[in-house]
């Protein structure tokens, strides 16, 4: 891998920031989907005390649905906008794939940032074991941006894209969505790295297999 | 032998609808080719293939550099095009796309260069502006901007003149003549004045 191909990949990850920041596409819908849900949620609820393992599905569950509603905006973009084939003809799709899965990372990175310590706050939630939820969170938003780019580049090039992103994504996700809200489960009841070890590997697993597979298919995905 | 695009026996379809059928063709460096035929005649499509966007139902597309065919990954570093199909992004500017695109080219542009490219498409004061502020027409022109960056070999323009005043049309035919002479040259268009410009005229008719 050349620094030519990471400055190009780079160049579109810059590209993607720079047209997020000034027309807040992607970042509106994904924020104010976490948010709203959240605080809905946290109202409706009240005071009832919910156990870790609720609190964990909840929580992967406000992330489910908050990538449902933004994430394949990177391709859909490129189609709408005419562009996805001039960059067809200046670049190789190794380097457009790099470029916005690393956009995708980012913004869920932001969103799970500002996400954690809201939920924490607004459900009363304890954590006694920080950085093993740090890594389950990290782990997952690697596994998702995997998934959720190598979707919404099929998914761009078709009609119903809104349905068929869910659709798509749902199975593949669910793998992904168990072992995160496991993991996430031990760190919230406090069972340690021993208790999440099973959940870890899986996530470390799914986001290998995840990146490489979608790496090697964007080339027919991208030129299909 | 110089660089040459050849396609062999191409056929395209939509369905049951044959849009091209068994099309050969060469052309060389310096060397150009003029595109015609009536509306949905494939023009566009023909155009696509030949730069890789559209795989042909039948038949091959290949650029040979000397005895040596190009692999078909890396024909984009080969030609560019031109098309009322292909866009910019709206919300950069027109030198943030020059940039953009010459670090995707791999080619290092410094402001002045910019600056000339712009100036040769007649842009240089609305550089700064976001393409969205941009009329149809200067749209079209950073496009020629965009393309003439990476200095393609081949260069395919689809209806060149579209949307442009006569100050633009006469930008294009310089581009024209330029790229005539010193490269390869592809226009799919049905503007008589832009068909004089070309050597060898292709007609699709079904």
């Amino acid at each position: 891998m050349s620094s030519g191909w990471t400055t190009k990949a780079l160049a579109v990850l810059a590209k993607d920031i720079r047209t997020e920041l000034r027309t807040r596409y992607s970042l509106n819908a994904l924020f104010m989907f976490a948010f709203t849900t959240l605080v809905v949620v946290s109202f409706s609820l009240g005071q009832l005390s919910l156990n870790v393992q609720v609190l964990s599905a909840l929580y992967w569950i406000i992330i489910f649905f908050a990538s449902m509603s933004a994430l394949s905006g990177v391709f859909v973009k490129e189609e709408d906008g005419k562009t996805a084939q001039t960059l067809r003809l200046f670049a190789r799709p190794s380097v457009i794939y790099a470029g916005k899965l690393i956009y995708n990372m980012l913004l869920l990175t932001i969103l799970c940032a500002l996400l954690t310590p809201l939920y924490v706050v607004f459900m009363n939630v304890t954590v006694p074991d920080w950085p093993l939820l740090l890594v389950v969170i990290l782990l997952g938003i690697i596994g998702l941006s995997g998934a959720t780019t190598i979707i919404g580049a099929i998914v761009a090039k078709a009609n119903v894209r809104g349905a068929l992103f869910a659709v798509l994504s749902f199975p593949i996700l669910l793998p992904l969505l168990v072992a995160a809200i496991g993991g996430t489960n031990a760190a919230l009841a406090g069972a340690g790295w021993d208790g999440a070890e099973n959940q870890v590997r899986l996530l470390v697993a799914y986001a290998v297999i995840m990146i490489t597979a979608s790496a090697v298919l964007f080339d027919f995905v991208w030129n299909g | 032998m110089a660089l040459s695009l050849t396609v062999e026996k191409l056929s395209k379809s939509f369905g049951a609808r044959k849009v091209i059928r068994d099309l050969s063709f060469m052309v060389s460096v310096p060397g150009s080719l003029g595109i015609t035929g009536r509306n949905g005649s494939g023009k566009t499509t023909l155009m696509k293939i030949l730069c890789r966007l559209v795989p042909p139902t039948k038949g091959k597309v290949a650029i040979r550099d000397g005895d040596a065919e190009v692999a078909s990954a890396e024909c984009f570093n080969y030609l560019k095009m031109i098309s009322p199909e292909m866009a910019l992004y709206e919300m950069l500017t027109g030198y943030e796309n020059l940039k953009f695109f010459s670090t995707l080219a791999g080619v290092h542009l410094y402001r002045a260069e910019q600056d000339k490219l712009l100036d040769r498409v007649g842009l240089v004061e609305r550089g700064d502006d976001l393409v969205a502020a941009y009329s149809s027409g200067m749209k079209q022109r950073l496009k020629y901007a965009v393309a003439l960056l990476a200095k393609p070999a081949i260069l395919l323009l689809d209806e060149p003149t579209s949307n442009l005043d006569d100050a633009g049309k006469a930008i294009v035919r310089e581009i024209i003549a330029r790229q005539k002479s010193e490269g390869m040259l592809i226009i799919a268009t049905n503007e008589a004045e832009d068909l004089k410009q070309v050597e060898y005229v292709i007609r699709l008719d079904n």
